[in-house]
């Protein structure tokens, strides 16, 4: 199926992305929000990556950040690099960058509906792109359309493709928005909450949709979400975010069975379960922070139960906890013993 | 954080704002503080309303003391702005001239929010047939051609006695209230399907209620950015139909009657039309102006 | 019982007379044609033939997914909407027959706190004045000069901070602001309160906060619930009860652990079955039930029974025959299918 092949297969020397000390501020009328603190995450091919955070944490502005659709004032990028393949998407020069972008590292937001554009049959949105990127003629775009829009499982593909955005329901939009991204066969998927406005049973289809693509095209993603549920059942390795910063950084089974990092363990341990009743939620104490006004030392200190000293004054580096697994916290031993115990 | 929010999507932080309560007007007037365009404006309306109110504060001089051997005299020492043809000193007629363009302005633009809430209320909160009612009732004062109509209402009427300004102000008022209205709807419209309306609703409280704690004062703030501007151009209108001689009459002092007398002789004495017109031209941009800066600082707090 | 079990009030108390009973609540909305001499052509079928009692003290879970009806549901128990056909009773009056007084009597016994926190408030009222509209409303809850006082006590009972009462809602964060809602919501001391979604629009880690927040006052203040959402584990965390609904029909209802253990019917079977479970382990053996095809149009439900057009079970007897909501041999409590059985590891 894929011409595209140059774009697989293992990397010279490191991994398909990564994203190194990551900065990025926003300047708004009120002051400077501190976004991005300094974000280093990597994805190798084939793995899905879960950046899980809650509201405010960054995970979406990172993701945006390496898409560039950042709208650069009010937002900057202060610092870091994001490396495709070796080399750097923000030095790059804009053509080559708009080679990689789209192309080779494409994204699928949260809304549908608004992502696709209302007027045009969606036929027609995906074949632009095969149109304008691979200058595809029009019967060639179409008939690739087609072909897509059966691969992500829409029913009666070749009459549908005339049909306009608000003729599809919640969960055939987002396969339609999936076969967009999907055209020009990148080798990295961002799904940016892919699932949050879906029902359940919809959800599932979709998240399995998605699993099924990737094995077939051999595709890394990232999938940013805040749903415990959701990166338990596909991810891999697991980037927990938290006021613009990665506090800790795992494979999925040893995140779930002992957290290393005290907000990671409050999030596990206040989600109500399924399959279980539970007496009342341990909960985390207090508010998410202002961006614009980020507690010193370790962002997390003022609802942290584990809080100490050192922690008010000083921001807590990566520490090893395990095999391929980091805590951004002074008293990770202690917290990862606690949970295992 | 209305920028953040905008860009970063989903990525609204859960924050506490300020520690003092600050409600949204107190939010767009701190930023109406910062607007140099709004102090001007404000200036320059301060100092007109004042040569409203207070003529003599601005001229001793009586403007409807006209001597005929001075007539259309140029700029001096003694007749700042120069005399019209009728000898009377245009400074003095010029001041003198601001408080029936202002009160003219002011006052129509008063009975048309009246009228465009009362319309705009009515139809949006009640829906069904009385706002079908309405609606059409708006759509043909709206057919009806602002100046045309003022033209033939202002000039169908022969005033045995002066009745100042009240006929002009009556005229505008009734025929400029659509636009607002419309606003008003809108927001009415929109106000009522907010959840905090449905809210009060289950609390018990009755359409009154609802109407003027919930619904009115969202409706307020885009009718007053529309009236604002609309005071501006009613000015202009009024002067427009006292020019045709279909709005103020003699002996009420109006720039539009001053621009009207002047025209004839225009070519050799300019002077009496071009300080009114100025004043006029000054007086309708200083109220766009102040609307315009009104809109910008209450806009996103729309949102 | 387990200690953690004990927190919970076992759902109603041994009072025979449910606080809440509806009857076959019907809401149709029409659909109509033409502009000035409008004409019907057909109807949404919100809602068709719901029943169900609440009793004193418990927490009725209402679960679906978009269109089936339970947010219409909400909207008719707050008389917001008038019902097609059906009836409601608490405590034994008919609460669409009530008008005057006597329904301004209703509202202060039956509440709701809505989804929304960013547009359930006014933006241009002070907290103070949201919680204490309640008391305008109705006078004779409080003297004048009693209601500061009340205000405040609400807001700590809430879990805020009274001296916040001046401030204006844009102020506050999500979770506070939901906490102000439900502030509102107890001002007249209901009985029975209707939460419709009212944690989805908030982060998970306030979601906790908010729930544990509801559970406590339901425990203090003796209130019933009933608890609309689509977050299957928050339904189970905090109801006694749960009905399973799906276009416009209740198609189960039991008890929490009937219901999330030994579900019968193959919607909540299905339903169940696509909730990723906190736990990756889970994945290996977790099997999906894939629902086919899309959910139909209310406007259109398929005839027998509504769910047919999905279901791996569906025979001939289903499009002619609607299954009644009645207990069935497989598990003793309700289930709308005739061929309702028990299935193994539907929760991963």
């Amino acid at each position: 199926m894929s011409d595209l092949t140059i774009q697989r297969g293992p990397v010279p020397g490191g991994h398909l992305l990564e994203v190194r000390d990551l900065r990025v501020e926003f300047r708004t009328r009120d002051g400077v929000a501190k976004v991005i603190n300094g974000v280093s995450y990597h994805l190798d091919p084939g793995e899905t990556l879960a950046v899980l955070g809650e509201s405010g944490s960054g995970k979406s502005v990172t993701a945006q950040a390496i898409m560039g659709i950042l709208d650069m004032p009010p937002a900057r990028i202060t610092g870091g690099q994001i490396l495709y393949r070796g080399r750097d998407l923000l030095t790059m020069r804009e053509e080559e960058r708009r080679a990689v972008r789209g192309k080779e590292i494409a994204m699928i937001f949260q809304d549908a509906l608004s992502a696709l554009n209302p007027v045009f049959p969606v036929g027609w949105q995906i074949a632009e792109t095969l149109r304008h990127r691979e200058g595809m003629s029009k019967q060639d775009a179409r008939k690739r359309a087609i072909e897509l829009m059966e691969m992500v499982k829409i029913p009666a593909a070749r009459t549908r493709v005339r049909d306009y955005p608000h003729q599809f329901s919640g969960g055939m939009r987002q396969r339609v928005m999936i076969a967009m991204a999907l055209a020009m066969n990148p080798a990295i998927l961002i799904a940016d909450e892919p699932t949050t406005a879906l029902d359940v049973t919809v959800q599932a289809q979709i998240m399995d949709l998605l699993g099924e693509l990737r094995r077939e095209l051999d595709m890394a993603m990232i999938l940013i979400t805040h749903d415990l549920g959701v990166v338990a059942d596909v991810a891999d390795r697991i980037a927990v975010m938290y006021a613009g910063r990665i506090v800790e950084h795992a494979d999925v089974h040893s995140l779930y069975a002992a957290p290393a990092h005290p907000y990671t363990k409050g999030l596990l341990e206040s989600v109500p379960r399924l399959d279980a009743k539970g007496g009342q939620l341990a909960t985390i104490r207090g508010l998410p922070p202002n961006l614009m006004r980020i507690p010193s030392g370790c962002a997390f200190h003022p609802r942290c139960p584990y809080a100490r000293d050192i922690c008010r004054v000083t921001v807590p580096p990566q520490q090893v906890v395990g095999e391929g697994r980091t805590s951004a916290c002074h008293a990770a031993k202690e917290v990862l013993d606690g949970s295992r115990g | 954080m209305s920028e953040l929010q905008s860009v970063a999507a989903a990525e609204v932080p859960e924050t506490v704002a300020a520690d003092r309560p600050r409600s949204l007007a107190a939010d767009a007037w701190r930023d109406l503080r910062r607007n140099p365009i709004f102090w001007i404006a404000l200036g320059l309306v301060a100092v007109l309303v004042t040569m409203a109110a207070a003529p003599s504060l601005f001229t001793s001089i009586d403007p409807r003391a006209c001597d005929l051997d001075r007539s259309n005299l140029p700029p001096s020492a003694e007749h700042w702005f120069g005399t019209n043809v009728q000898g009377c000193d245009v400074y003095a007629r010029t001041i003198y001239g601001a408080r029936a363009s202002i009160a003219v302005g002011i006052f129509s633009t008063l009975l048309a929010g009246m009228l465009a809430l009362l319309f705009g209320m009515l139809g949006g909160f009640f829906g069904g047939w009385i706002d079908a009612v309405l609606s059409r009732v708006l759509d043909i004062v709206l057919g009806i051609p602002l100046l045309l109509a003022a033209i033939v209402f202002g000039s169908s009427y022969q005033p045995g006695e002066n009745m100042g300004i009240w006929p002009v102000v009556i005229i505008l008022g009734v025929l400029g209230w659509t636009t607002a209205a419309r606003v008003v709807r809108s927001s009415v419209l929109a106000a009522k399907q907010q959840d905090y309306v449905q809210a009060a609703r289950m609390l018990g409280a009755g359409n009154l209620r609802i109407m003027f704690r919930h619904i009115l004062p969202n409706a307020l703030a885009p009718m007053i950015v529309v009236l604002t501007i609309a005071l501006g151009t009613f000015i202009a209108t009024e002067a427009t139909l006292s020019f045709l001689g279909a709005g103020l009459r003699e002996p009420t002092l109006s720039w539009g009657i001053d621009i009207s007398a002047a025209t004839t002789r225009f070519q050799d004495a300019p002077w009496p039309l071009l300080f009114p017109a100025g004043f006029l031209a000054v007086t309708v941009l200083a109220f766009i102006m102040l609307g315009d800066a009104v809109r910008e600082a209450f806009d996103p707090r729309l949102r | 019982m387990a200690p953690e079990a004990e927190f919970h009030r076992s759902g109603g108390s041994a009072d025979a007379e449910p606080i809440l009973r509806v009857e076959n609540l019907v809401k149709h909305f029409p659909i109509t044609e033409g502009i000035l001499f409008t004409r019907r052509i057909g109807a949404v079928r919100a809602v068709d033939g719901v029943s169900f009692d609440l009793r004193r003290g418990e927490t009725l879970g209402i679960v679906g997914e978009s269109g089936c009806g339970k947010s219409t549901l909400a909207k008719l128990l707050m008389r917001l909407e008038t019902p097609t056909s059906g009836r409601a009773y608490y405590r034994g009056q008919d609460i669409f027959a009530l008008s005057g007084a006597e329904l301004r009597r209703l509202r202060r016994n039956i509440q709701m706190v809505m989804q929304d926190p960013y547009t359930s408030l006014n933006p241009r009222m002070t907290v103070g004045d949201i919680v204490g509209e309640p008391f305008e409303i109705h006078p004779e809850v409080a003297p004048k000069g009693d209601r500061r006082r009340r205000v405040q006590e609400l807001l700590d009972l809430v879990g805020l901070n009274p001296e916040h009462i001046n401030r204006y809602p844009h102020q506050f964060s999500g979770g506070q602001r939901q906490r102000i809602g439900i502030a509102r919501a107890l001002a007249l001391r209901p009985e029975v309160i209707i939460c419709d979604e009212p944690v989805s629009a908030l982060d998970v880690s306030i979601q906790a906060q908010v729930i544990n927040l509801l559970e406590r006052l339901q425990d203090e203040l003796g209130l019933s619930y009933i608890f609309i959402a689509h977050d299957l584990s928050v339904v189970r965390h905090i109801s006694d009860r749960v009905a399973v609904m799906y276009l416009g029909k209740i198609v189960e209802i039991g008890t929490e652990e009937q219901i999330y253990t030994r579900p019968t019917h193959p919607y909540t079977q299905a339903l169940l079955s696509a909730v990723p479970v906190p736990d990756p382990t889970a994945r290996a053996h977790r099997e999906i039930i894939r629902l086919e095809g899309d959910v139909p149009s209310p406007a259109d439900p398929p005839s027998g029974c509504r769910f047919r057009t999905r279901c791996w079970k569906a025979q001939e007897r289903c499009a002619t025959e609607e299954p009644a909501l009645v207990h069935r041999d497989a598990d003793p409590h309700p289930s709308a299918c005739h061929f309702a059985e028990r299935r193994e590891r539907v929760v991963a």
